[in-house]
């Protein structure tokens, strides 16, 4: 057990060592730091100073361990166009965007359990086949078309629902939350399900096929053999190993919701870290796209972590050594 | 002789398709005793794992039971409503099935499987499940089986988790037990091993097994009867000696022809000309006349009705004088 995850340990460092050389590159190849900084009327020599004293004329390697020092210090630079540390601009959103995620992932995940279950219980059901069916538009229709469908039919047309913010938030310290006033709750309603309903349908749709997938294996039959509760079949037995592959998906797909929020909270305007990269790169502030780059490359890093210990829970045979001697 | 554990009457088992509904099972009838092993032969699609799955109540749509009856010591359990043959199932038929690789759950322990399975069925506790657990594994010989009752299956070799699917069979102490080709996944010198526990068990615990295999070597040293299927129907049925040695049915005779023996070292092989007729194609008449070396003109025409014939049954219009002697004989 120490040994795996000490293995995936190291494997989630050397990945994230790669992310942030990518990060750092950024730096030298997009865009000139120094003429992002000083105005039009400066000198060579002024230049020449800046770039001194940022300390942009050091070897590449040293450059690169500075970076990363301070990176792990929690000091992620200063945003060019802010003039603030990156790092407070990256906390001060990251409330919004992790409060949407995880609650999207809640969402999707457990439907997408619930429903995908369903469907592969009762195959030929009525309410089953249209689940399925409205899941082929989740899986096909745009995130950005669901969203602005959404806003229009329920901000524009209905108005019961904000299409943009956050509404208001209670602060704990630095963490903000919409989920304690009436019009945090309702502001989040549209942009979660925009975010979660392609996860969810997702999600739905591969819970069926390995139910079913496992409903024809031999162990399901003498389960049923042995005169076993359907309860017991379907829910003990069938659900623990379509588990398996489930995880894996969902585990980069949970992933993606929270890094990729982006193009959600673009449409809802929602005050996240995905809004702050747009702008970022509308602007081409560095610091604050290295930053992101980075923080998303930690969110997929620990998801796989967390999805590896998982597979080591569910699956015994991933336990590698024999809990009792072979015969 | 006391009345059997298991009797199917002229029992018929059909598929519907989109196309049309094929009769894999048609006019099966036999009688299982107490401590009496039935071998099923035939070749594949025959009908013997079909056979056994109806017995257990296990056929899985389209498949259904379209006629005849199946009584367990004298009771029908075909007609029982699911949740009615779910109780019966387990706990007074068990089955075996041919991979013992994939018929235990990979992510449960073995003992976690085993004391489900008794708790379904008897009324103890974890702890006495367990105990009773630890039993059936001595009982089916798994060495160290306090230890080994913690194990996932992957940590069991074929031939030891074939006698894990054995015990975990004979959790409620079943009457009547299927085996489905138990031994058809493992090493040769596993499979005798496997054959012999299931014949001890069989004899005594008092169950009647019916043993599917296509391994005439299994059904000559372990059944006391044999009973020969071909395409849905049973062409031969009687004292496994008698058939093995001195087969009636064309079908039969051809299908034991067709075993090498040491004896007499011939060239080739008896072979049966021919291939089973799918289901949507079973000819009128006898269903093995196509390829019967003996057909006439009646074969074409009506389907042979078992007969008895010298201690036996065979359904083939060829022994119908004999037959009428044999009842003769008796009368």
């Amino acid at each position: 057990m120490l040994a795996y995850i000490l293995r995936s340990l190291t494997q989630a460092t050397l990945v994230m060592l790669a992310v942030a050389f990518i990060a750092f590159s950024m730096f030298r190849y997009v865009g000139d730091p120094v003429a992002s900084i000083v105005g039009q009327d400066a000198t060579l020599k002024d230049r020449q100073e800046l770039s001194e004293s940022l300390g942009l004329n050091d070897p590449f390697p040293l450059q690169f361990a500075r970076f990363l020092g301070n990176a792990l210090q929690g000091d992620l630079g200063i945003s060019y166009r802010q003039g603030r540390p990156v790092a407070d601009l990256l906390i001060e959103r990251l409330p919004a965007t992790i409060e949407l995620a995880v609650i999207s992932a809640i969402v999707a995940l457990g439907l997408g359990l619930i429903l995908g279950i369903y469907a592969a219980l009762n195959r030929k059901g009525v309410i089953a086949n249209i689940v399925m069916s409205v899941s082929l538009i989740g899986v096909s229709l745009p995130t950005f078309l669901i969203g602005v469908g959404l806003i229009f039919l329920f901000s524009v047309y209905l108005r019961w629902l904000p299409s943009f913010g956050r509404g208001e938030v209670v602060a704990f310290g630095w963490w903000t939350t919409g989920l304690l006033t009436e019009s945090g709750r309702k502001s989040l309603i549209m942009p979660v399900i925009t975010l979660g309903f392609f996860q969810l349908t997702l999600i739905m749709r591969l819970v069926r096929a390995e139910m079913l997938e496992v409903m024809r294996t031999e162990y399901i039959k003498f389960a049923r053999a042995r005169g076993l509760s359907d309860g017991k079949v379907h829910y003990r037995h069938a659900l623990r190993n379509a588990m398996v592959p489930v995880i894996t998906i969902t585990g980069l797909q949970l992933g993606s919701i929270i890094a990729f929020a982006i193009v959600t909270e673009t449409v809802f305007n929602w005050p996240g870290l995905g809004a702050l990269f747009v702008r970022s790169v509308e602007v081409v502030d560095i610091p604050v796209m290295a930053a992101y780059l980075m923080f998303v490359g930690l969110v997929f890093v620990v998801v796989n972590l967390i999805v590896d210990v998982l597979y080591f829970l569910v699956d015994p045979r991933l336990r590698g050594g024999i809990t009792v001697p072979a015969r | 002789m006391s009345d059997p554990v298991i009797s199917v009457r002229n029992l018929q088992v059909e598929f519907v398709t989109r196309r049309a509904t094929l009769r894999a099972i048609d006019g099966v009838s036999f009688d299982i005793h107490k401590g009496e092993v039935l071998g099923v032969v035939g070749e594949s699609g025959a009908g013997k794992s079909v056979t056994g799955a109806a017995i257990i109540g296990l056929i899985e749509p389209p498949g259904r039971i379209s006629g005849g009856e199946i009584l367990l010591n004298g009771r029908r359990i075909d007609n029982l409503p699911p949740e009615e043959m779910r109780k019966v199932r387990g706990r007074k038929v068990a089955m075996i099935f041919q991979d013992p690789l994939t018929s235990l759950n990979p992510l449960f322990r073995v003992g976690e499987q085993l004391v489900e399975t008794i708790r379904t069925h008897l009324p103890m506790n974890e702890r006495q499940a367990r105990d009773r657990a630890v039993e059936l594994l001595t009982e089916v010989g798994i060495p160290a089986p306090e230890k080994r009752i913690d194990g996932y299956p992957h940590e069991f070799s074929g031939g030891m988790r074939q006698r894990v699917v054995i015990a975990l069979a004979l959790c409620a102490e079943p009457d009547f037990i299927v085996a489905d080709e138990p031994t058809t996944a493992l090493d040769v010198s596993v499979q005798a091993q496997i054959i012999s526990l299931i014949k001890k068990l069989g004899r005594e615990r008092g169950m009647a097994v019916m043993l599917v295999t296509h391994d005439m070597g299994v059904i000559a040293e372990t059944a006391d009867r044999v009973a020969v299927m071909y395409a849905g129907r049973v062409a031969e049925i009687g004292p496994v000696r008698d058939v093995v040695q001195r087969p009636m049915h064309p079908y039969a005779k051809g299908l034991m022809g067709a075993i090498p023996t040491l004896e007499a070292a011939t060239d080739r092989l008896v072979q049966i000309p021919g291939s089973m007729p799918r289901l949507s194609s079973i000819p009128r008449g006898c269903a093995f006349n196509p390829r019967c070396g003996e057909v006439f003109a009646r074969c074409h025409v009506d389907q042979p009705l078992p007969l008895p014939v010298q201690g036996r049954q065979v359904a083939c219009h060829l022994y119908e004088n004999e037959s009428i002697k044999t009842a003769e004989v008796a009368r």
